[in-house]
């Protein structure tokens, strides 16, 4: 039950299992083989002081660190020219700045071990590690260093380098942020400045000032003013102008309007020294609302910036066969009719043909089906999917745009398109507030006009003024903002606008199975043996030390105990097993059948719980089974429970057919599940449930789900999740805790709530206003100062979600422990 | 209140040279990653020295 978790990325050490490394003069545990090289490869380097700086735990790296850290040839297609040229970019004089994508990147303190670690490396002259887009620049000389070599290393230290080719769009979205900092800068300056002069003026108004002294501070303040207006304003100008264009009307037009007016009738008010002026609520309307949507746009762009897109799921390189030779060639020049070569562990980079070999491809991130797929000669294999136990060769059938993953890639696009729309509240109350507040101003003119023809501008203007919609068009914006930011901290990153708006409504959760509900990666789930005198302590170990040189997706589960025993003569039997010598007795390892022929016997029967079961067998006969499976994450069974105390139906929508669907559902708890589902399958089924009138957040990670993640009415992504689900996601789980998922929908209600609250205010305040500035009774001074407050009303609500906690559930708090002891229990 | 005449025009030199500054500031890249830069003072490498000089050598070797 007390299990040690490991020093290095926090997950439980398994029992029995030996890796450590020495840090800071104490031995931590390590999880797995692969924790312990990352570890090793920091300490050794003198920068264990990582551990003390960091946040949180580390990525937990891929065991085969440990072994391919020692092959550089891994990474060498990157040194090809005709491959550099996507990232990496020449500055001559021997100088060249490599762009990267840097995924596993958590912490300030990460930053620092990649600078520190890559800075040490011979050829490298700068690195610039940005932290919030994973993006790092790396200057280095050709003639030292090669970027193969640079990979290596970042591999090294137990990052996952990719290059950075979207590069375009990067420095699109840097501009873009520059250039809202600069004008909330000036914005939030000026602002200050402004207050300053307006508050001499409302005591100035109140107790007497020196007429020269008021013309003296109104001037100041028009000068202040002035670039707040012309310059920060001047995205929501551009965007009223386009929504006019557009036949509608956005709540950027009645913000124009009272920015633009006010700063007009402020003008000619200081010009002609007569009327009032309002130069302090403009800036301060302006500096709010710059606020919130720099905010929101920050949040986009990261979670934008974090995937690479569709390509980067496939290989930059293929091994062609010419002939007799093997020739590495860019994916971009593969065409129909070549033969490619596929080394176990490869990603595929075209749809294609066996035309010889026989092995396992996994293609989960196609189809969601989690075991593997036997192909033999005459088989189609995907683009994306991964050959697992041995060499195969291909023919290419379909290269580039025609291949299968970019097929799922249009089907993507097509759902978005029918996504349902979701309509902002406050655009729709701000078309008709608009087309009222005009017509008030016109009658209050027409009308002063006949009564006294002197006034009637002046309470024209202050009709304008008064039931300008600061509050209104804050009351969204302000809460949202600081929704998201919160969301943020609880650990969901939120990435469409609309979600916050969409989540109250959701009457349906579909959860993904693989990676989402569960972790994703095999664990031993229980083990019987079959022979006395054997512990299961002894069968791990010597399972582990079989899978210790295999690729195949299984071959994860034992890696915790790799290295407590080793064995030789290993050969692997494609879709069979493994057979090898441990302590100079031969064992297998594998299916039934296979496993048991070693003693020549027939196979003892599969027990009858759940998992795919392996049978450990040596020349005597068997000597254990082991059962295999997908462990359900730990907060899955409480999230279920809460969403469905929450009102909510929840249900599991699987691409995978095994009987493991029904396992896993009923121990998270779900009702409702269907397996087997092909991403068409899954979409179909979520546009059905749509047109029955019901909203839906799907929750994901495969590319087999963004077709899904991109149809529904809201959608959430993994943080392991491949990268294009990310990028269609609105929103990305960031430490993959589920129980966030009830919490955020309990913020995006409340959040709601605020929203109504703030809506009410506003046009509260403007139905009490409008009246009396119409008869022409408010003052001018007394319209801004009202105006001001209503606005503070509005973001002081807002702000009450910034500290939104949600009280622990009794069921919430007991059920990881619950769900850790009953796998404990099996284990013996 | 005569002071205010120039008090108020210096105020304002000040604000144009404050957001001169914040300018340089955010188009050389220093707001471009909020989240690191704040946080980098307090990665004090006074203890790597000591460690660099053991790790050097090593480093060599292995390449």
């Amino acid at each position: 039950m007390n299990a040690t978790a490991c020093y290095h990325c926090g997950l439980p050490v398994p029992a029995g299992s030996n890796h450590s490394v020495n840090i800071g003069g104490s031995e931590r545990p390590m999880c797995c083989p692969g924790c312990e090289a990352v570890a090793g490869a920091i300490v050794s380097g003198g920068l264990d002081n990582f551990y003390r700086y960091r946040d949180g735990n580390s990525e937990r790296p891929e065991d085969s660190i440990a072994q391919t850290a020692q092959e550089p040839d891994r990474w060498a297609v990157y040194d090809l020219p005709e491959v550099q040229r996507q990232f990496v970019c020449d500055l001559g004089e021997g100088q060249r700045v490599a762009a990267l994508l840097i995924g596993g990147i958590s912490c300030a303190a990460c930053v620092w071990l990649i600078e520190k670690h890559l800075g040490r490396c011979e050829g490298v002259d700068k690195v610039a590690v940005n932290a919030s887009t994973q993006r790092a620049q790396i200057c280095f000389d050709p003639a030292r260093v090669n970027p193969s070599q640079l990979f290596a290393e970042l591999e090294c230290i137990g990052y996952r380098p990719a290059p950075a080719t979207a590069a375009n769009s990067e420095s699109m979205i840097q501009r873009e942020q520059r250039s809202a900092l600069r004008r909330l800068g000036v914005a939030g300056l000026g602002t200050m400045q402004v207050m300053m002069f307006a508050v001499a003026l409302y005591f100035g108004a109140s107790s007497g000032i020196e007429a020269d002294l008021e013309r003296y501070l109104r001037w100041v303040s028009l000068l202040v003013a002035t670039p707040v207006v012309l310059y920060s304003a001047r995205p929501f100008f551009a965007a009223a102008l386009r929504s006019l264009r557009a036949r509608h009307l956005s709540m950027d037009v009645p913000v124009s309007l009272a920015i633009g007016l006010a700063y007009a009738a402020s003008f000619y008010a200081t010009v002609f020294e007569t009327g009032e002026v309002y130069f302090e609520s403009i800036s301060m309307f302006t500096f709010f609302l710059l606020l919130g949507r720099t905010i929101e746009m920050r949040a986009r762009h990261r979670a934008g910036l974090a995937s690479g897109g569709l390509a980067q799921l496939l290989p930059l390189t293929a091994a062609k066969i010419e002939g007799t030779e093997i020739q590495n060639v860019p994916v971009a020049a593969l065409v129909v009719g070549d033969r490619i070569l596929l080394k176990p562990g490869d990603t595929i980079a075209a749809d294609g043909e066996v035309i010889d070999g026989e092995s396992g491809v996994d293609e989960s991130l196609l189809s969601g089906e989690s075991a593997l797929q036997q192909k033999a000669v005459g088989s189609s294999v995907y683009a994306g999917s991964v050959n697992g136990d041995s060499t195969l060769k291909v023919r290419v059938t379909a290269a580039g745009q025609a291949t299968r993953l970019s097929a799922i890639e249009r089907l993507v696009e097509r759902a978005q398109l029918q996504k349902p729309r979701q309509v902002a509240l406050a655009d729709r109350v701000a078309g008709y507030f608009v087309g009222l507040v005009l017509l008030a101003a016109i009658a209050a003119f027409l009308a002063w006009w006949q009564i006294d023809s002197g006034r009637a501008f002046w309470v024209a203007l202050s009709v304008l003024v008064v039931t300008c919609p600061c509050a209104l068009s804050l009351a969204t914006p302000a809460a949202l903002a600081s929704a998201t930011l919160r969301l943020q901290q609880m650990g969901l990153l939120v990435a469409g606008g609309n979600l916050l708006e969409t989540l109250p409504r959701i009457g349906r959760v579909v959860f993904d199975k693989t990676g989402t509900l569960t972790r994703g990666e095999p664990r031993i789930l229980q083990i019987v043996v079959l022979r006395d005198g054997w512990s299961a302590q002894r069968v791990q170990d010597v399972a582990a030390a079989l899978e210790s040189q295999t690729n195949h997706p299984l071959a994860r589960a034992f890696s915790a105990w790799r290295g407590n025993l080793s064995a030789s003569e290993i050969k692997v039997y494609t879709g069979c097993g493994i057979e090898g010598s441990v302590d100079g007795e031969r064992l297998r390892l594998g299916r039934a059948d296979f496993a048991a022929q070693l003693a020549a016997q027939s196979a003892p029967e599969i027990p009858s719980s759940e998992g795919q079961w392996l049978l450990l067998a040596d020349s005597l006969g068997p000597v254990a089974w082991i059962a295999l499976g997908d462990r359900l994450r730990e907060s899955a069974q409480a999230a279920v429970a809460q969403l469905e105390a929450g009102g909510l139906e929840v249900e599991l929508l699987s691409g995978d057919q095994s009987a493991e669907v029904a396992r896993l559902a009923d121990a998270a708890g779900i009702a409702r599940f269907r397996a087997g589902a092909s991403p068409e399958q899954k979409l179909a089924h979520l546009q059905q449930l749509q047109q029955s009138g019901e909203r839906v957040l799907m929750v994901g990670d495969g590319l087999n789900d963004v077709p899904v993640l991109s149809g529904a009415d809201a959608s959430v992504a993994m943080m392991s999740a491949a990268d294009l689900a990310q990028s269609r996601a609105d929103a990305i789980l960031l430490n993959g805790d589920l129980r966030v998922l009830p919490q955020a929908i309990e913020l995006a209600r409340r959040s709601r709530r605020i929203v109504s609250q703030n809506l009410a205010w506003a046009l509260g305040y403007n139905a009490l206003a409008l009246p009396l500035a119409v008869c022409g009774l408010v003052p001018p001074w007394a319209a801004a100062i009202g105006m001001s407050l209503s606005s503070l009303v509005v973001v002081l609500n807002a702000l009450r979600l910034s500290r939104f906690r949600v009280a622990a559930s009794p069921t919430g708090e007991k059920s990881p422990a619950g769900q850790v002891s009953t796998g404990r229990e099996s284990w013996s | 209140m005569d002071s205010l005449y120039f008090l108020i025009p210096i105020a304002i030199l000040f604000i144009g040279a404050a957001v001169k500054l914040y300018f340089w500031a955010v188009n050389s890249g220093q707001y471009d990653d909020l989240e690191t830069e704040g946080r980098r003072i307090l990665f004090d490498d006074d203890e790597a020295p000591r460690e660099r000089t053991e790790a050097r050598p090593t480093d060599g070797e292995d390449r």
